[in-house]
């Protein structure tokens, strides 16, 4: 089934067009990951499906209404995380605002989900520590929980693994294919990682601007644009 | 030194200007948390100086400086938000090139309508023991107004604060949230001109939230402690003020840049045991 369809989508980012064109589809709890080289708009696009940006034109469609605001996005990290004083719990429990817009204060079922996902995650031991003194890994831990917070169907992640080392890269790849098997959640990801990227996803998107291939890991790998940019050549 | 606190509390006047103050630091100390972690701080400075431009102006021309001082420095607080979400814009530089540019035009309209007065020296240092009955009605009210704002949208404000990507995202308007926390600002620092000065009033808002940040954790922590420590400083401030018979606002600043050398060290002592 498709979740969400991307017809002829052309963004604009700080003025110039950043994505020209795109097309493609998401389907119901399938890994789709989205590679290119640096500035190709991988995030830009990733970014108009959660929502920030508006498209200049073309149409993002959900086929299922209900996942409107019930997207879990996991950002790039800013600066201003990272000596911000919150505890675990509190940035977690932050995921479950999206759920009622006009009670301002948290419902007992917020408070059940929050702790439902820290257990999932396995960050339970360090529920009550301070965001800003957990190691990388466990911060983009944090971060998944609270998005899961947001939703129990689709995941948005930016460059998840970026800045992690070899051995907490895996773990946290494992997580998230945990997370699309055994949850069902549809994960959509960016990446740089183009080799893990094909291993990891169903369905590959590559982008350079407008969208140069789209279509299965297996393909992908044979077709010319990737197996170019998996020996590391940049395509012109 | 009992004796000196039961003299002190005896005056009408400087009971007004306790519990305008304290209420006036416990607002700022609150929106100062969220305006420091978001890299806002600059925002209060400028604000501040904008509100004496327009104060200055005002009393040049004879109106009413409150009335004029308010709208306008609500309408620099949209613009300067503006600016700081702008990419593009160096915002660091654009806002102090506007909060110099207000500071110019305050005291040409001054120099014109005949040079410093108690008056202008007045909103430029503060003096907390001036305040009427009227200006005190007022800034309770006001005081009150941000306090309920701020605790009705406590979890929305944590959250785009914290993240304001992830916040959008999740269909929170972080827009109308930002503008919220800028018009409260703008608020707060009208208010508390009158009693700490236009020149030292975004310390009210500065200074509690990094303070309470050198040694608390959480979001929650560092907002009640933030403003404990604000309201304390300021009544602490105000006393050594009547004490010693210096100005309060810069007896206030003093007194929390003493408590800021202390939570520092705490930290310190802390991260190393």
């Amino acid at each position: 089934m498709t979740l969400i369809t991307c017809k002829d989508l052309c963004i604009n980012y700080d003025n110039f067009e950043a994505v020209s064109n795109a097309s493609f589809t998401i389907n119901k709890g399938e890994k789709i990951c989205i590679v290119g080289e640096n500035g190709s708009g991988k995030s830009t696009l990733l970014k108009a499906i959660a929502g920030l940006l508006k498209p200049k034109s073309g149409e993002i469609v959900f086929n299922d209404i209900s996942l409107k605001n019930r997207i879990g996005y996991l950002p790039q990290q800013t600066q201003s995380q990272r000596d911000f004083p919150a505890s675990v719990y509190e940035v977690v429990l932050s995921g479950c605002l999206n759920n009622k817009r006009l009670l301002p204060f948290y419902s007992y079922s917020d408070i059940k989900s929050a702790n439902a996902n820290i257990a999932k995650l396995g960050i339970k031991h360090i529920k009550n520590s301070c965001y800003r003194e957990l190691s990388g890994g466990q911060q983009q831990r944090v971060l998944l929980a609270r998005a899961l917070c947001a939703t129990d169907k689709l995941l948005l992640l930016d460059e998840p693994v970026t800045g992690l080392d070899p051995l907490v890269t895996l773990q946290m790849y494992s997580t998230i294919d945990n997370l699309n098997k055994n949850y069902g959640v549809t994960i959509v990801m960016v990446s740089h990682d183009v080799e893990f990227a094909v291993k990891f996803a169903d369905r590959i998107v590559h982008i350079n601007k407008s969208i140069e291939f789209f279509g299965s890991a297996t393909d992908y790998k044979a077709c010319d644009t990737g197996s170019r940019f998996l020996r590391g050549k940049t395509i012109d | 030194m009992i004796n000196t606190i039961t003299e002190f509390l005896s005056y009408d006047f400087i009971r007004r200007a306790l519990l305008v103050g304290a209420l006036v630091s416990l607002c700022a100390a609150l929106l100062g948390v969220s305006l420091v972690l978001k890299r806002y701080s600059m925002i209060g400075d400028g604000l501040s100086h904008v509100g004496f431009g327009a104060l200055s102006v005002s009393m040049a021309l004879n109106l009413a400086p409150l009335q004029v001082a308010v709208p306008v420095v609500i309408i620099a607080a949209f613009f300067l938000l503006k600016i700081s979400e702008n990419s593009r814009i160096k915002a660091d530089a654009a806002i102090a090139l506007i909060s110099s540019s207000a500071l110019a035009i305050g005291v040409v309209s001054t120099s014109i309508k005949g040079g410093m007065n108690t008056d202008v020296m007045s909103y430029l240092f503060g003096s907390a023991l001036s305040i009427t009955d009227n200006d005190a009605r007022i800034s309770i009210i006001l005081c009150f107004f941000v306090l309920i704002v701020f605790i009705v949208f406590y979890n929305k404000i944590f959250a785009i604060t914290f993240d304001e990507n992830f916040a959008k995202a999740s269909g929170i308007n972080t827009k109308t949230f930002n503008m919220l926390l800028a018009f409260l600002t703008a608020v707060t620092i009208v208010i508390g001109m009158r009693i700490m000065g236009t020149m030292l009033i975004s310390s009210l808002i500065i200074f509690p939230a990094l303070t309470s940040m050198r040694i608390f954790k959480t979001f929650k922590s560092v907002i009640f402690s933030s403003a404990l420590i604000s309201v304390i400083c300021f009544v602490v401030g105000i006393l050594i003020s009547f004490i010693y018979e210096v100005p309060a606002g810069a007896s206030v600043v003093l007194t929390n840049l003493v408590l800021l050398i202390i939570f520092s060290m705490l930290g310190y002592i802390i991260k190393k045991s």
